[in-house]
């Protein structure tokens, strides 16, 4: 297998954006990502596109040759394929574009993800989300996705005394982060109270525990490690990806505090790159609930099992701390177009190793890692990259 | 979403009826065509088995935010329950206050209508629990 590097990104605002359609945010994306690697379309091999569920989100399928299409690909006839994993469809189109270009099979590939989730009202949007759980044994007893969440979350502080306000600053955190990034839906600090005193979604989580549903899109160039200097004069390489899956349903999980699919997922990743969680300097993880975040943290090794609540609130995940989780803002803050999420966390992983994280630059960041979750963690996919020097 | 679809779970959602691997004795709801404990060897050794429908709240949460079909319940309770034979499902909790709910709370399977396609299609039905009598 050969080494990959990251030699371009891009990504479009995230938010509610009702003057883009879903071709526009591809091709706004792909577009910029391709210019940053300094390559003209003609270079490349193949696209791979993350989508969650255009087709029922916009009623349109076959997004990966629409994408393709309207990007003036079309006389080209690249190969492009779509790939899904509830929320994880963006690392895991990654996964598809890294292990091609590793195989061989590609030189230069485009992985692009978007989601545009603002055509349908706000209460769709939540059910089409719900999907990715186990619609005969789930939903259609009244489960939701925040309900799910919410009922990790209750269990986590029963079994570990974790704090309501613990959980809430998360949100506070990424709120915090996202006020430094540029692209972020909110760009806006909010306080404590007002994530607690916030409308009830599902108990113990509140509105402000929960990412918007968003529209954007994000993009990456990929290549072999050895030629990347051609094009980029600070590649990034993808150090190791790491996959696995769990039981759909969440009652069926061996347990509501752990995802099982993360830990392993992390595990691979790490053993794969010969790192461990110490040497990691700036993680995107995937909070799309407050609840999220501190499991991820805790099934990543970042802390002890059961610790992610108070390492949140003491300060340990923030920027400027010995680990910087969710520097963009995270989903909370950054925006959740769902099936774009791996590739927008891989964006912002790429910036901060190449120095160019702005104010929310991450001092002397030399390993990264993204961690994506589809549905309430039957997918997992952990990604590690790598500053090139 | 059509008719079959939930005609053809009718027996699990009516009776609690699950699986049983006759290789293992692993208990599984709602039933398995393959044991996730024990895989190959429980091939053609799945045996239809039922729920007593007692069993115990392992959380639950109170749900303010419902999908259109639940809007007329809500604030409702949902919770997993670990049933005695060892198997987990997702409930609602009926018939109790939503602020009397506790992890470790005993209840027990009831008959109870669960949705309907819109205001004058088919009325679905299955288990809601409530606490233990």
């Amino acid at each position: 297998m050969r080494d990959v590097a990251v030699i371009g990104v891009g990504e479009t605002q995230f938010g509610e954006l009702w003057d883009k359609s879903f071709r526009d945010l591809g091709i706004e994306a792909g577009l910029r990502a391709i210019q940053d690697a300094g390559i003209t379309t003609e270079n490349l091999d193949a696209v791979y596109v993350g989508n969650m569920s255009a087709g029922r989100l916009i009623d349109q399928e076959h997004v990966s040759a629409l994408v393709a299409d309207y990007s003036g690909l079309s006389d080209m006839h690249l190969p492009t394929t779509r790939v899904e994993g509830g929320g994880a469809c963006g690392a895991l189109a990654i996964l598809q574009g890294w292990a091609a270009v590793a195989s061989g099979l590609h030189e230069i590939v485009v992985v692009g993800a978007a989601e545009k989730m603002t055509d349908v009202g706000e209460t769709k949007a939540m059910e089409i989300l719900t999907a990715t759980a186990d619609q005969e044994w789930e939903s259609v007893f009244g489960a939701t996705i925040p309900g799910l969440f919410a009922m990790m979350a209750r269990r986590h502080m029963y079994e570990y005394a974790t704090t309501r306000e613990q959980i809430a600053s998360v949100a506070v955190k990424n709120h915090r982060h996202g006020a430094l990034n540029p692209n972020a839906q909110f760009q806006k600090e909010i306080t404590l109270e007002a994530v607690l005193k916030a409308p009830k979604v599902a108990e113990p989580l509140g509105l402000f525990d929960m990412a918007p549903l968003s529209d954007g899109a994000a993009a990456l160039v990929l290549c072999p490690l050895e030629k990347a200097r051609r094009f980029q004069d600070t590649p990034v390489q993808i150090l190791a990806s790491g996959q696995a899956s769990d039981t759909v349903a969440l009652h069926d999980r061996r347990e509501l505090t752990t995802m099982d699919a993360t830990v392993v997922a992390g595990k691979r990743a790490f053993h794969a790159a010969q790192k461990t969680p110490s040497e990691v300097q700036v993680a995107e993880v995937h909070d799309n609930f407050t609840i999220s975040e501190i499991i991820a943290i805790e099934d990543l090794r970042f802390v002890k099992k059961g610790q992610g609540g108070p390492a949140t609130e003491d300060g340990q995940t923030a920027l400027g701390s010995k680990i910087a989780v969710n520097t963009s803002g995270g989903l909370k803050a950054r925006g959740m177009p769902v099936g774009a999420t791996g590739v927008a966390q891989a964006v912002e992983i790429v910036r901060q190793l190449r120095g160019e994280g702005g104010k929310r630059q991450v001092g002397n960041a030399e390993i990264g890692l993204t961690h994506t979750l589809g549905g309430t963690g039957a997918t997992a996919v952990v990604h590690l990259f790598g500053r090139v020097n | 979403m059509a008719a079959p679809r939930f005609w053809r779970e009718v027996q699990s959602r009516y009776n609690l009826i699950g699986t049983k691997c006759g290789s293992c004795g692993t208990v599984d709801f709602p039933p398995r065509t393959i044991c996730p404990k024990c895989g190959r060897r429980s091939f053609g050794r799945m045996q239809r088995f039922k729920m007593a429908g007692k069993g115990t709240v392992v959380t639950f949460t109170v749900i303010h935010d419902a999908p259109e079909a639940f809007e007329l319940m809500k604030p409702y309770v949902l919770a997993i329950v670990e049933l005695d034979e060892g198997a987990r499902l997702t409930s609602q909790i009926i018939d109790v206050e939503n602020e009397q709910v506790k992890i470790g709370m005993r209840v027990e399977a009831a008959f109870r209508k669960l949705g309907s396609e819109g205001g004058a299609g088919i009325i679905h039905y299955g288990y809601k629990f409530r606490p233990e009598m």
